[in-house]
């Protein structure tokens, strides 16, 4: 038996856009144990909600994560609002939704660039980014803001979006299919990114249900469990749809995964826009949520389930929230991922689960 | 910008920056603003780095890394605090684990604000940091000179 060694991964590491510090335990190229450290990005924000009132934490919240940010903002909105018993115009609802799929949608073509950084596939990650330009210009259009909106209110949206910029979501989004597709294609067919990507990090049905994977991540080995399809909000005013599950749970599958859910979200978007409910874009709300009520929520974030809890103490300041993020539920697997890897594999696999590491630490 | 003889390399650390910021660095130097055209090229060395690109406040457990990476830049060498966040610790100033914006840990020659940052402030930055780079460099010439 050969010796064993400790690698220090991160916390700066050229594969990383975030800092985290991974301990990995080789044996001579393989790699037999990983421990993660955490706590670079620790801010301490949940801490923030006794000192601004649930008007005011809104814009907190939303800077959990700049990839995310909507799914945050939108999230402790509908906590709130169940905390107080508002209800929200559906207009409003739609409205979040169309741009809650736009979030994701931007934030899987940017997974993909990264993971094609990260196989050192540099031309492409300069593709996906080109691409995901274009979805940010609709955001600029429509919110002002390219990463943070600031658009979600408790009670509603901000913002209006009217019928000619609507029509111009569907041109859009069938203008960078024909690039989309061509991406997509080099993802799944492309030889050199199956060397790298097939039989790599796989993790079973089982072990993924042990550890509780969620999102993509869980999905590519099997796990069947997309919170959207539970119809909150918006997502009841849809037809409905399944979940894209994979069965490889290796990294290719959960390539595939995310590159089907782009297509998927582009059919919501396009579905919630032909049906867009008339009406109010707000409703106002007025008062403080009462001594001891409590509420929770989950939202499926473009990286999977995302909890919400928050109690009240009769005043505009919130007793508690309290945020769990997909990537706290996923490190798990990760680490089970990484076990029996080469070490030229791991900033590879640390990829394809596609960590956020603001959300997990906040 | 015809004065700039010199590509200028970058390296990025994001302190403890929500990746608004960390994401526009990125979208900066890729296609739709690219600032690769004007030399910029993001480097994971910071012995290879000659501009230091810093996206969040800085904490306990960071602030350590923060000046390691500082000082294993070679001279001359310029840092750029890239967000509110970098400058003064921004939404999070108060929060319990925030020391405040990067200048609390190491000197910073160029602060770009916004909330997140936009990728032409971002680009502006780097310029004026080359400037103040051409400057460090003219500098430390003299200081050879003088030495002799």
């Amino acid at each position: 038996m050969s010796k064993r060694t400790v690698v220090p991964f991160g916390p700066q590491h050229p594969v990383l856009p975030e800092p985290l510090h991974l301990d990995l335990v080789v044996e001579d190229e393989k790699v037999i144990d990983c421990i993660p450290q955490i706590g670079f990005v620790h801010r301490g924000l949940e801490k923030l909600v006794e000192t601004r009132d649930y008007n005011q934490f809104i814009y907190v919240v939303e800077r959990i994560c700049g990839i995310c940010a909507f799914g945050h903002s939108m999230g402790y909105a509908e906590t709130v609002e169940k905390l107080m018993d508002v209800k929200v115009p559906d207009r409003a609802e739609a409205l979040r939704t169309i741009w809650h799929e736009l979030s994701r949608v931007h934030s899987h073509i940017l997974w993909l660039g990264l993971a094609a950084d990260a196989f050192g596939f540099e031309s492409l990650f300069m593709h996906c980014w080109r691409l995901r330009e274009r979805v940010l210009d609709l955001f600029e259009k429509t919110t002002g803001g390219r990463v943070i909106f600031s658009v979600v209110k408790v009670g509603g949206v901000a913002r209006d979006i009217d019928d000619a910029t609507l029509r111009e979501f569907i041109t859009v989004l069938d203008g960078i299919m024909g690039d989309y597709k061509q991406i997509m294609n080099t993802f799944l067919k492309d030889s050199s990114i199956q060397n790298r990507t097939k039989g790599v990090g796989y993790v079973s049905k089982e072990d993924a249900i042990d550890l509780g994977m969620v999102g993509p991540f869980g999905r590519a080995s099997g796990v069947t469990y997309d919170v959207r399809t539970l119809g909150n909000g918006g997502y009841g005013l849809l037809e409905g749809f399944e979940p894209i599950v994979g069965t490889g749970g290796d990294c290719y599958e959960r390539c595939v995964v995310r590159c089907k859910e782009v297509l998927q979200s582009i059919d919501i978007i396009k579905e919630m826009i032909s049906k867009i409910p008339a009406g109010e874009i707000a409703v106002a709300v007025k008062g403080a949520p009462a001594d001891g009520a409590e509420a929770c929520h989950v939202v499926e974030q473009p990286r999977g389930e995302c909890y919400y809890y928050s109690r009240g103490n009769g005043t505009k300041n919130l007793e508690r929230m309290r945020i769990r993020t997909p990537t706290s539920y996923n490190l798990g697997g990760m680490t089970k991922a990484l076990q029996g890897c080469d070490l030229a594999d791991v900033n590879n696999i640390i990829l394809t689960i596609d960590p956020c590491i603001s959300c997990t630490e906040r | 910008m015809a004065l700039v003889a010199k590509s200028p390399w970058v390296i990025h650390y994001d302190g403890s920056s929500c990746n608004g910021c960390d994401i526009e660095v990125l979208a900066a130097l890729c296609p739709g603003y690219d600032a690769e055209r004007f030399g910029v090229i993001n480097t994971g060395n910071p012995k290879h780095a000659d501009i230091f690109l810093v996206t969040g406040s800085v904490n306990e457990r960071n602030i350590s890394v923060v000046k390691e990476i500082y000082d294993q830049m070679l001279e001359p060498k310029v840092v750029v605090a890239c967000g509110i966040c970098a400058c003064s610790g921004g939404i999070f100033h108060d929060c319990y684990n925030v020391i405040g914006g990067v200048d609390k840990a190491i000197p910073v020659d160029v602060y770009c604000p916004g909330c997140a940052v936009r990728p032409e402030s971002i680009i502006d930055a780097v310029v004026q940091g080359v400037a103040v780079l051409e400057e460090k460099a003219k500098a430390m010439k003299e200081a050879r000179k003088g030495g002799e």
